[in-house]
């Protein structure tokens, strides 16, 4: 039997994986993008399970705020990544440096 | 019913149908070169919206059953943010002409983010609060490389873009935890859940995701690390909404959900909150030391000075929210005028940013260098001038709390502070007078809003300018 607990530790996992993928990624800030949508995937699943086990439609509902929000960042994000990538002819994290901080 | 409710959200609607307007009006007719008239149109809706809700609202007044909610609190928060931005629109004119980038853009993704900010300020639900804090910040990743030419811009966009976004993942994850454990999304009834003295351990997880997004956002140590950076890449003009008007809108929201959500369980954040701000504090103080970027001395100020701020946050009382409210807007004040300063630091036409080029400014320009003299008097808390009554404020909240280590702490910090303030001052006054130096002269707007910004330091002394009654309305409706 799958409960709540089963859906909350994979979206757990995911969110961990995200949070590593930002930190620990020294190649590429396109996997940097990748790993922001594992988070927010990892928060709705939340909010499904949790929505599924309360009985209650605001999980459901404040799911599709944020798939709809995600679309938004991901293109802003890359437009942003265009922008930077014509200015600087690479993407690698290692080359967003031209400020030390 | 949905009448009223709309009534409520009017401002907010105004605003967001006049951005789209003027963006679709603008795509279809002159473009760029409507920019400076759109400049001007965008601050004085601004201005009009902030004299509107500052003088008709009264009374609270929750719309869309508690999702949002029109109080004294919010009301204060964005009559102050309405009126930073459209100083700040007007202010960067000149120099967004001079360097060749304004674009009829810039105005409409300001107009949008506050929008943002006015929603999230009034959020009443973990919902609304996450569309008005997204909308805020999407808007915000985009003025950071308005410069699309410049290295410098589109990194400081990207980083900010990364991080920010990186926050906004904490936080909701935070908000998916305090959904699960307290059953709903609206904050009257979370503060349901947290109400018998303490968490349960969700919600504790929840709250702690949540503080660490607001950090973020209000760039409070340990999630400080874009600041510098971004500040630095940034236009100028773009530096400067960043250090204010975000900044006020981020710090009621803070507020907002810790005492209307989480309002039960004071204890529960406030040492956590005490612990962020003394961090805060040191590292801005400490890491400014070696700078010679203003840009970036102003981040770093800007960390500490949000340090001092969430000490009122702190203490979880009425007095504490009200000395907050009023440290943000004389940080506001001074930060307008700073940045005024700022951008009219050139050398043949190009903005400067290197402090020595300040080397004895005050023989060229007696006038300026005095004004800037007061102001960065105030940012060090220096007594007689409105940035140490606003460290007296957030003290005296704090002592009355028992937290007298706070206290200590965030004084010692600020006389590390101090020290990179005078420095400036040093420059201006004693330091020694290169071939380098910057021109003299610069635009009138920035130099009226350098004077009065500074004769508001000096003269805020006597009464504040009243704006203790409304500070102290709007934390009475927010703490109860």
């Amino acid at each position: 039997m799958i409960g709540l607990e089963h859906y909350l530790t994979v979206a757990a996992v995911l969110f961990v994986i995200g949070i590593f993928g930002i930190f620990l990624n020294r190649k590429n800030v396109i996997i940097l993008l990748m790993s922001i949508e594992l988070i927010l995937l990892s928060v709705n699943i939340n909010f499904v399970a949790f929505s599924s086990f309360l009985g209650d439609l605001a999980g459901q509902v404040f799911t599709l705020f944020v798939l709809t929000v995600a679309a938004a960042e991901a293109a802003i994000g890359l437009a942003i990544l265009v922008c930077f990538f014509r200015n600087r002819g690479s993407i690698a994290v290692e080359d967003v440096n031209v400020m030390k901080g | 019913m949905i009448s009223a409710d709309l009534n409520t959200i009017l401002p907010e609607i105004l605003l967001a149908v006049y951005a789209m307007l003027a963006l679709i009006g603008a795509v279809y007719t002159g473009k760029d070169k409507l920019a400076p008239a759109l400049v001007w149109l965008t601050a004085a809706v601004m201005a009009i919206l902030a004299l509107w809700i500052g003088t008709a609202g009264s009374g609270t007044n929750p719309a869309f059953h508690g999702m949002f909610i029109d109080d004294a609190f919010s009301r204060f928060a964005k009559v102050v943010i309405l009126i930073a931005a459209a100083c700040v629109l007007v202010m960067g004119l000149g120099f967004m002409q001079k360097t060749k980038m304004l674009r009829f853009e810039y105005p409409v993704l300001v107009a949008l983010s506050t929008v943002g900010m006015m929603v999230m300020v009034s959020s009443g639900d973990l919902m609304t609060l996450y569309m008005g804090l997204e909308l805020m910040s999407l808007a915000l990743y985009v003025v950071a490389s308005l410069r699309r030419d410049s290295e410098m811009s589109t990194e400081a966009g990207l980083k900010y873009f990364v991080l920010g976004a990186l926050s906004s993942g904490m936080l909701l994850y935070g908000a998916s935890l305090t959904y699960g454990f307290a059953g709903t999304t609206l904050f009257s009834g979370i503060i349901n859940a947290a109400s018998e003295g303490h968490l349960s351990i969700g919600l504790l997880i929840g709250l702690v995701l949540m503080i660490s997004g607001f950090s973020f956002k209000v760039s409070a140590v340990p999630f400080h690390m874009w600041t510098p950076d971004v500040y630095q890449g940034a236009p100028t003009p773009v530096t400067a909404f960043f250090a204010t008007a975000p900044k006020v809108a981020a710090m009621a929201l803070f507020a907002r959900v810790m005492h209307d959500a989480f309002g039960g369980a004071v204890a529960d954040w406030s040492q956590v909150v005490a612990l962020i701000a003394v961090l805060s504090m040191f590292l801005g103080s400490i890491a400014a030391i070696g700078q010679t970027n203003i840009k970036r001395l102003m981040a770093y100020s800007s960390i500490a000075h949000m340090g001092y701020a969430l000490i009122g946050l702190a203490a979880g009382t009425e007095a504490g929210v009200q000395a907050m409210l009023i440290y943000m807007v004389i940080y506001v004040t001074m930060n307008v005028g700073t940045f005024a300063f700022i951008m009219s630091m050139s050398k043949d036409g190009q903005p400067v940013t290197d402090i020595r080029a300040l080397g004895m400014y005050s023989k060229r320009e007696p006038g300026r260098a005095l004004a800037m003299l007061v102001l960065l008097f105030s940012l060090a808390g220096v007594p007689p001038l409105l940035g140490f009554f606003a460290k007296l404020g957030v003290w005296q909240a704090a002592i009355a709390q028992d937290m007298v280590w706070l206290v200590v702490a965030s004084a010692v910090a600020s006389a590390i502070g101090a020290f990179y303030y005078l420095r400036i001052v040093f420059y201006m006054y004693f330091g020694e007078d290169r071939e380098d130096a910057l021109d003299a002269g610069g635009s009138p707007i920035l130099w009226g809003f350098l004077v009065v910004s500074a004769f508001i330091m000096v003269a805020g002394v006597v009464n504040l300018f009243g704006i203790e009654g409304p500070a102290a309305a709007a934390a009475a409706t927010l703490v109860n």
